[in-house]
């Protein structure tokens, strides 16, 4: 009865990697699916399980361990985060002169990509009604950009020189030369937030004497699903924990070859009267590589599994808004969603 | 419903001829994945649910059937209106834990400089 009630108990809590396959990939976790649990939602006991513990966080990315929630939820936040956490990006380009290599529209999609320091939070949408497409973007909509630079020869270069940097001047044009040309009241609102590219070293496009650019440009607000352009981060993703049972002592030479099979700082070797024997020292460093189900006289030592509520985040924002701003932003969307059709629900009962 | 032609349609219901208002399917315009998956998760948690389950009609149509099955001729709009507000006290419990935590996270970044 013990050892079924540990089958039951793993079946429900751990991922097990197997050599020739994940089981229990599945939540089963549901009322009615196994006797003698109560699995029908909680508040509370959720409320007491769940931990969220921040490991890293710095202006660009963080790390951080969520556990006690389901793949479902956790994954909500990770697809919110990706596709639906709202920026700013340049949308429309208005070309007035190009005479570099570079074609319009190769130009306009090089410029749609750069990230653009705006928070998006003090904007809005702009209406993409029919009507309104042919409209001007307001102040509280639109950020208007400039992007004007012509090269030219360098009149003190030396005779002899073949360096490009030393022969011409602008002829590499960085995002750094893009400037904000505030609409309306945008100056006096965002006078201590510099708006503009979040990185001034982003090549553009590159010029010869004789060539210019003459180019405005209008940020909108979208969100990730629209344009990739618009996805507030370079990656968002999670892991679960992986965890590494050791069934039998191994030792000697065999403890040696099973800390091999995994990362680095997983398996520690301890001495024990002159004979070295494996031990777990940090499983959550391990890549889960399947190394150990290569050596037969390893693999039935030891279980692979992963924690199945226990998530690993890991968030690289792009620079427009701190890592952990967009957590909670992507937490915001999921609950609009819920909110979104509660209200729905309750104006279609009044009917 | 809502109005056609002069507004989108954010949810509508579909039910077969003859079936009781227990099995219901709902259609759920411009989500997927995101909310399908974890509002299902949270209404197959209630055990007044005989199956809850949710497709995507077609990868360029932004909608998904969401079918909610009750037992014992419970409306189905029942557990999707709890559904849904447990899934956004989850959400409000995981802003709280992730704010305070990430604040003691700075609060102890910020000691070790003094």
């Amino acid at each position: 009865m013990a050892a079924t009630m540990r089958n039951v108990e793993e079946i429900r809590n751990r991922v097990i990697l197997g050599e020739f396959g994940v089981k229990n990939v599945h939540t089963s976790d549901f009322p009615g699916n196994y006797p003698g649990y109560d699995d029908t939602w909680d508040m509370q006991k959720f409320q007491e399980n769940f931990r969220i513990n921040v490991v890293h966080l710095d202006e660009s990315s963080m790390e951080f361990d969520m556990v006690g929630i389901d793949a479902a939820i956790a994954n909500a936040f990770r697809r919110i985060l990706l596709a639906e956490v709202p920026t700013m990006a340049i949308e429309k380009v208005f070309v007035y002169n190009n005479t570099s290599i570079v074609q319009d529209e190769v130009l306009a999609h090089r410029l749609g990509l750069i990230p653009i320091r705006a928070d998006p939070r003090l904007f809005e949408y702009r209406n993409s009604g029919e009507e309104s497409a042919e409209e001007e973007g307001s102040e509280i909509d639109t950020i208007q950009l400039q992007l004007k630079i012509k090269c030219s020869r360098n009149p003190r270069a030396s005779k002899d020189s073949s360096d490009p940097r030393e022969l011409y001047l602008n002829h590499m044009v960085y995002s750094r030369d893009i400037k904000w040309v505030p609409i309306g009241n945008q100056a006096d609102v965002f006078a201590d937030s510099s708006i503009g590219p979040v990185h001034d070293d982003i090549l553009i496009a590159q010029l010869r004497p004789g060539q210019e650019l003459d180019i405005i440009m209008h940020c909108v607000k979208g969100i990730g699903k629209d344009h990739a352009k618009f996805s507030p981060v370079a990656t968002a993703s999670y892991r679960l924990l992986p965890e590494i049972t050791l069934l039998e002592p191994v030792e000697g030479e065999k403890a040696e070859r099973l800390q091999r099979c995994f990362s680095r700082g997983v398996i520690g070797l301890e001495d024990v009267d002159g004979e070295k024997v494996a031990r777990v020292v940090n499983s959550r460093l391990d890549t889960c590589s399947r190394e150990v189900h290569r050596h037969d006289d390893l693999k039935n030592l030891v279980k692979l599994g992963r924690v199945r509520d226990h998530f690993i985040f890991t968030v690289e924002s792009t620079g427009i808004l701190p890592p952990e701003v967009l957590v909670t932003e992507a937490i915001k969307v999921l609950m609009t969603k819920c909110q979104r059709f509660l209200n729905e629900l309750d104006s279609t009962d009044m009917e | 419903m809502a109005g056609e032609g002069e507004k989108k349609p954010v949810l509508e219901m579909v039910q077969a001829d003859g079936a009781d208002e227990g099995c219901v399917t709902f259609v759920l315009h411009d989500e997927d994945h995101t909310l399908g998956n974890s509002l299902r998760y949270m209404i197959m948690k209630n055990a007044d649910v005989e199956f809850c389950g949710y497709t995507i009609t077609h990868p360029s149509e932004s909608k998904i059937n969401f079918r909610i099955q009750t037992r014992g001729g419970l409306p189905a709009t029942e557990p999707l209106r709890r559904g849904l507000n447990e899934l956004n006290d989850v959400c409000q419990h995981v802003l709280n834990t992730f704010q305070a935590r990430v604040g003691e996270f700075k609060d102890g970044q910020e000691q070790p400089m003094e």
